[in-house]
């Protein structure tokens, strides 16, 4: 499963593992505010000054580079897409920048995720102030998006053993339709279990842990290195 | 003595008109293992449901000598702790730790208390090792401990199980057989499984029809009832 690789690279033993999650965040926003802003001009040169600094980063983490980079290129459906439509009016400089821009984001965005596990990023984005619900409908959409997945596996393995060959669309709705019904009956379930254990309103977070100079030193050298990229792009 | 909990004549009936629980008359006692045997449908999730607050049904019901009503229900819920049948919806915080913390945190206890308080429910179950495990990486046994410790860390006066050896394989049976021994409180177990129920209980009742039609040792109701397999060697 996909998320499963990356949720496994998480859980790694790093320098870059052990840092806070809300340096990294930091730092994560630094870079793609530096690259979301950077000029068409020059985009050849800011693409490789950063596409060097994510590949430095993740050989620092011990991230498999093939896996982290290939699997960066998700994001291409999306862009490529528009990249065709500027391509397509004349402007073929403009489209590539577009297609640099969003797959060097797209990498840092993976390198964040596969260096921090989701429970610790998620309580450093509630410290950052990130709205509370929206932290908890992450939360609960990642730890059921498992339970989910299995039940399809589930679902499938039944409906092969009794014959089953090639979904058709009829077959296809009802087995969404029943994947539905059962997650919205889970939801049931687990908020009948949280009213249990005195559930209000707020979900309650453990004591934070203290940033340490490490942390700091990450966004302060991010902050360095964007900015040099940056002005070096731009000569 | 006093019993923490009595009901009488409890009635309930769903939205779709089904009557679910028929004058149910129950006491759990201090010190009792209680075993809850009858059909599927026979109203059994449904009382339980009633025991926190989570059905309200007519009749009187008590818990800790409390009504459970509405005023009542934050404190009725720390009281009895409810372990669900399905542990992967009763583990929804990203770790174990956090989890477990859940309850303590809500019942008003301060962040590092509350972790404490965890801490120990943890140990209590032998899951002190799986702190910072994502409840996805347990196994079966693991799961129903850490929905247990999850109910411990509140500390509560009465457990009550619904199907807790749903998933579980022989050993992660015997387990969960020795850890309900060992733990001091009141418990009330819903189940269909007669050995474990054997190893467990001092007492059963036995549900028909939304209302409890027989009370004594285990063995006896399980005869009254024929609630054995009961076939001989095939």
């Amino acid at each position: 499963m996909h998320h499963a690789t990356i949720d496994r690279w998480s859980r790694g033993q790093s320098a870059i593992h052990r840092l806070d999650a809300r340096a990294k965040i930091l730092s994560l926003l630094i870079v793609l505010i530096a690259v979301g802003t950077a000029p068409t001009a020059g985009i050849w040169r800011t693409g490789a000054g950063f596409g060097a600094l994510a590949v430095a980063s993740a050989s620092l983490a011990r991230l498999p580079l093939v896996g982290v980079f290939t699997r960066s290129l998700a994001v291409l459906p999306f862009s490529l897409t528009f990249a065709v439509i500027v391509y397509v009016t004349g402007d073929a400089y403009q489209a590539s920048a577009l297609l640099i821009k969003s797959y060097i984001s797209a990498s840092f965005v993976l390198l964040l995720v596969s260096t921090t596990p989701l429970p610790h990023l998620l309580r450093g984005l509630e410290r950052l102030g990130f709205p509370a619900m929206l932290v908890l409908v992450i939360q609960y959409l990642y730890r059921y998006l498992f339970v989910v997945s299995r039940e399809a596996q589930h679902m499938r393995t039944a409906a092969i053993s009794r014959g089953f060959q090639r979904a058709g669309f009829r077959v296809a709705a009802g087995a969404v339709a029943t994947l539905f019904a059962r997650s919205y009956h889970r939801a049931e379930g687990i908020h009948r279990a949280m009213i249990a254990r005195g559930f209000e309103r707020h979900i309650p977070i453990l004591a934070a842990e203290r940033l340490r100079l490490s942390d700091g030193l990450l966004v302060l050298l991010t902050l360095g290195i964007a900015v040099i990229i940056r002005t070096g792009a731009m000569r | 003595m006093k019993p923490l909990i009595q009901a009488r004549q409890l009635r309930y009936r769903y939205p779709d008109g089904t009557l679910a629980l028929d004058a149910v008359d129950f006491d759990l006692f201090p010190g009792e293992t209680v075993a809850i045997f009858g059909a599927n449908g026979s109203g059994k999730t449904t009382f339980v449901l009633h025991l926190n607050g989570l059905l309200q049904g007519e009749g009187s019901l008590l818990v800790c000598g409390k009504p459970v009503v509405r005023e009542n229900l934050a404190e009725v819920r720390r009281k009895i702790g409810i372990v669900f049948q399905d542990p992967d919806e009763q583990l929804f915080m990203p770790t174990v730790l956090e989890d477990v913390a859940f309850g303590p945190r809500n019942s008003g206890l301060g962040p590092e208390e509350a972790e404490q308080r965890a801490l120990a429910a943890m140990k209590k179950v032998a899951m002190s090792d799986a702190r910072d495990k994502a409840p996805y990486h347990l196994s079966a046994g693991e799961k129903r401990r850490a929905a247990i410790a999850g109910v411990l860390a509140m500390d509560p006066e009465i457990l009550v199980l619904d199907e807790p050896t749903t998933f579980l394989d022989p050993p992660g049976q015997r387990e969960l057989v020795q850890l309900l021994r060992a733990l001091p409180q009141a418990k009330l177990i819903v189940t269909h499984d007669v050995a474990f129920a054997r190893a467990v209980a001092t007492r059963a009742v036995f549900f028909l029809h939304g209302t409890v039609a027989g009370s004594g040792p285990v063995d006896a109701i399980i005869q009254q009832f024929q609630w054995d397999i009961q076939l001989g060697p095939a």
